[in-house]
């Protein structure tokens, strides 16, 4: 893969590799690599320690903490986070929130938030998803109604990623009823702790609570905790969910699983020899390397025609997500067949009682994680939304 | 980074283009296949005439000097083309053997008359019984009585271009491993046949054929990988603009195609399958593109890897959109008459050619894989 990047460039990831894996604490990484639950304060500290040298928000302006990256350099600075497993810059700040508050908020909007987001000071979570609006965002429902200097929230969003650790909630809310339904959303902030917002956690069937719903009862936000103008948030959320084009393929995530699989294939034994040496079994892993090599292969042609043709709509980016959250998926289950009955118990730790051998790698998150990693075609526009957007680009109806 | 053709690229696609939309359509192409050579001898001399047929050679053998990337660039429009003329056998592995393997003596005088379109090359080394091994071949080479030359005896099959070449460049074993022979067409048997995809072939029979070592040394096998490599390389290529024409003449036939009342382009069950076939067909793209900057690593193992890799990805993809293009055109995509069977034909041959997916895979997995 080497052979593709320039001498700058591998310069810069081998700069990113060795920042990576001495500044970010030993045991957060380790944690990362055993596929253990990180601790909200885990994610603070290695965020803070990121912004503390600029890197936790790069692709933000550079009056606010931003660098002024390439979009490979950012694609290189992302792989190789994910390569050292450090845990990355929680998305619904550095992705998602910060850059529609850099691009579209107030002066003041941008002095309050910005520089406590790039932090985490403010960890966010992201007010989308409701139950009748899922692939179909734009149909949302939960009310905003202007009433003086305030407005009064009714309604409820679901799917809420860490809303039990969040201190805010930016939401798409309805404000102009009457309007044709992309037309009346708006982009608002409300603080978690405000009277009337109620979380209830939903278990997923890996056995985490990682989702919540969350439910707005005549909660009064003040009005200047509107972004940009009223009515005009379902532009925003676009433009927050277009901002990531490649980050979605997840290379790094995924060779991150497929070199440990590796690991572990060969300290396992099948049939008198190392699992790794099984031909069906390397037949299927192979295939799996070299699928994820043709996708890291799309993801820098796309940053290349990026960079020579800056804002061309590509129906390639829908290419990344539904291969790359397949071949997530792929990995992950990958691993759980290495460790066949080893896999099966549910257990929250490696600890084992007394005179027990020690587990192999992978024993408590594999396949946890092969459940919960199903959502990844699912999210951020399902793989069906994806198949759409490129028939309809390369049918042209 | 920058993966956009050169200036130069884009003029040698814009000429190779340009000749091949005039004389390549769909039914002059149906004559060519079935004339005698299969195959048009004027053509080849525009080649020639254009620089086509010297491209990777030095320009001390009057090639053009160019690389892979023009080499890819030709082959991805030959692909598009379906073109008959056996430039595959010629140029890209006959060529390059000599120019890679050659003594200054045998590049002089076989490179200038192939860049001229004077000489036909066709590799031979594919055997009987033995699939695409390189290496567990039965065919022999013997010194000659006078001790001079060589003599080769023994039997090769689905030697691409055995039917027109002049001269054969044959792999056979030596006391010192595998070495590569330049044997006269005349001085074997060859059972010449059209491929499966309408280039043409042959099967070769060597009794006791007079041959002349190719360079000096008659272990020749990290030659011959290499050019595997380059061929491969070309190939993934090719196959590009072979999937390429087949996903868009698909995407026209749903669009024009008219059942119940409307244009098929409005069921989703078939725009998923043909947005999958975009898919595999980006993938395969970017995989080509790999094989061919892998051309430059200085590491013949990771070359190879890498190459291997690519193939086995382009073949995969071309499988999908092949079989599919078929599916989605219905029973016109089965007749000879209409162009999608032809490009389907065309890559489940290159699927075939140096090894398949299973021993590709089974190749890349041996040698440690491509991550961690």
């Amino acid at each position: 893969m080497d052979i593709a990047l320039g001498k700058e460039d591998l310069a810069f990831a081998e700069r990113m590799r060795s920042f990576f894996r001495t500044e970010i604490p030993a045991e957060i990484r380790a944690k990362g690599e055993r596929g253990e639950h990180l601790s909200r304060e885990d994610f603070v500290t290695t965020q803070q320690i990121l912004n503390s040298r600029g890197l936790a928000v790069p692709h933000w302006p550079a009056a606010w903490g931003g660098q002024d990256w390439t979009a490979l350099q950012r694609h290189i600075w992302a792989e190789e986070m994910a390569l050292a497993h450090v845990p990355p810059p929680l998305a619904f700040n550095a992705a998602m929130v910060g850059p529609v508050i850099a691009t579209f908020g107030s002066e003041e909007l941008k002095q309050r938030f910005l520089p406590p987001t790039a932090n985490l000071d403010i960890w966010w979570c992201q007010g989308f998803s409701e139950p009748n609006a899922g692939s179909d965002l734009a149909s949302l429902t939960t009310r905003a109604v202007r009433d003086g200097d305030t407005y009064v929230i009714n309604g409820q969003k679901t799917w809420t990623t860490l809303a039990q650790w969040a201190d805010w909630i930016f939401c798409l809310v309805r404000t102009d009823p009457e309007a044709k339904k992309q037309l009346g959303i708006s982009f608002v902030l409300v603080d978690m702790k405000t009277p009337g917002v109620t979380v209830r956690p939903i278990r997923l069937i890996d056995g985490g609570y990682e989702v919540n719903e969350v439910f707005f009862d005549d909660v009064r936000i003040p009005a200047d905790q509107l972004v940009g103008e009223e009515n005009k948030g379902w532009d925003y959320a676009k433009f927050l969910l277009g901002n990531e084009r490649t980050g979605v393929a997840g290379t790094g995530i995924i060779k991150a699983r497929i070199a440990r699989l590796k690991k572990v294939a060969a300290e396992t034994r099948s049939h008198g020899k190392p699992l790794l040496e099984d031909p069906l079994f390397r037949a299927r892993l192979t295939r799996l390397e070299v699928e994820t090599t043709a996708l890291t292969m799309s993801v820098l042609r796309v940053l290349a025609n990026e960079a020579k043709h800056p804002g061309k709509p590509d129906p390639v980016s829908s290419v990344l997500k539904l291969r790359g959250s397949e071949l997530q998926q792929e990995a992950s289950e990958l691993l759980v067949d290495v460790l066949g009955p080893a896999a099966l118990g549910y257990r929250e730790t490696a600890k084992v009682s007394e005179g027990f051998a020690a587990l192999p790698d992978g024993a408590v998150d594999a396949m946890p994680t092969y459940f919960n990693w199903r959502k990844a075609s699912i999210y951020s526009g399902s793989s069906e939304v994806q198949r759409s957007i490129i028939a309809r680009a390369i049918l042209k109806f | 980074m920058d993966f956009d053709p050169t200036d130069e690229q884009r003029m040698l696609a814009e000429t190779v283009n340009s000749l091949l939309d005039k004389r390549y359509d769909p039914s002059g192409r149906l004559k060519l296949l079935d004339s005698e050579l299969g195959w048009s001898r004027e053509l080849w001399q525009q080649y020639a005439q254009l620089g086509l047929l010297g491209l990777t050679f030095d320009e001390q053998y009057d090639g053009a000097g160019m690389g892979g990337a023009e080499l890819a660039t030709v082959m991805e429009s030959f692909g598009r083309a379906l073109v008959l003329e056996p430039y595959f056998a010629t140029v890209v592995l006959g060529g390059t053997l000599v120019a890679q393997a050659g003594t200054p003596e045998q590049k002089a005088a076989i490179l200038p008359k192939v860049a001229a379109g004077e000489l036909l090359l066709a590799f031979a080394s594919t055997e009987p019984g033995t699939r695409w091994s390189q290496t567990g071949i039965a065919t022999t080479a013997a010194r000659s009585a006078d001790g001079d030359g060589w003599t080769i005896s023994g039997e090769k099959i689905a030697v691409l271009g055995a039917d027109s070449a002049n001269t054969l460049i044959v792999s056979a074993v030596t006391p010192d491993g595998i070495g590569l022979f330049l044997v006269d067409a005349a001085d074997v048997s060859i059972d010449g046949y059209p491929m499966q995809d309408g280039q043409r072939g042959g099967d070769v029979l060597l009794v006791n054929a007079p041959a002349q070592l190719l360079g000096t040394s008659a272990n020749a096998i990290d030659h011959i990988s290499s050019v595997i490599d380059v061929a491969t390389a070309a190939l993934c290529a090719e196959s590009i603009g072979v999937c390429e024409r087949m996903l868009w003449m698909t995407v026209d036939y749903l669009k024009t195609r008219v059942q119940f009342g409307r244009p098929i382009a409005v069921f989703q069950a078939l725009q998923f399958r043909a947005a999958d076939m975009y898919v595999a067909l980006e993938q395969a793209k970017s995989m080509a593109l790999l094989a061919r900057l892998s051309l430059d690593d200085d590491d013949p193992a990771a070359r190879q890897r890498t190459v291997r890799a690519a193939k086995i990805q382009v073949d995969l993809s071309s499988r999908q959109i092949g079989q599919e293009s078929i599916q989605l055109h219905g029973g016109i995509g089965m007749t000879m008459e209409y162009p999608v069977g032809h490009y389907f034909k065309r890559s489940a041959v290159i699927g075939k050619t140096f090894a398949d997916t299973s021993e590709l895979i089974e190749l890349v997995g041996a040698d440690g894989g491509l991550i961690g």
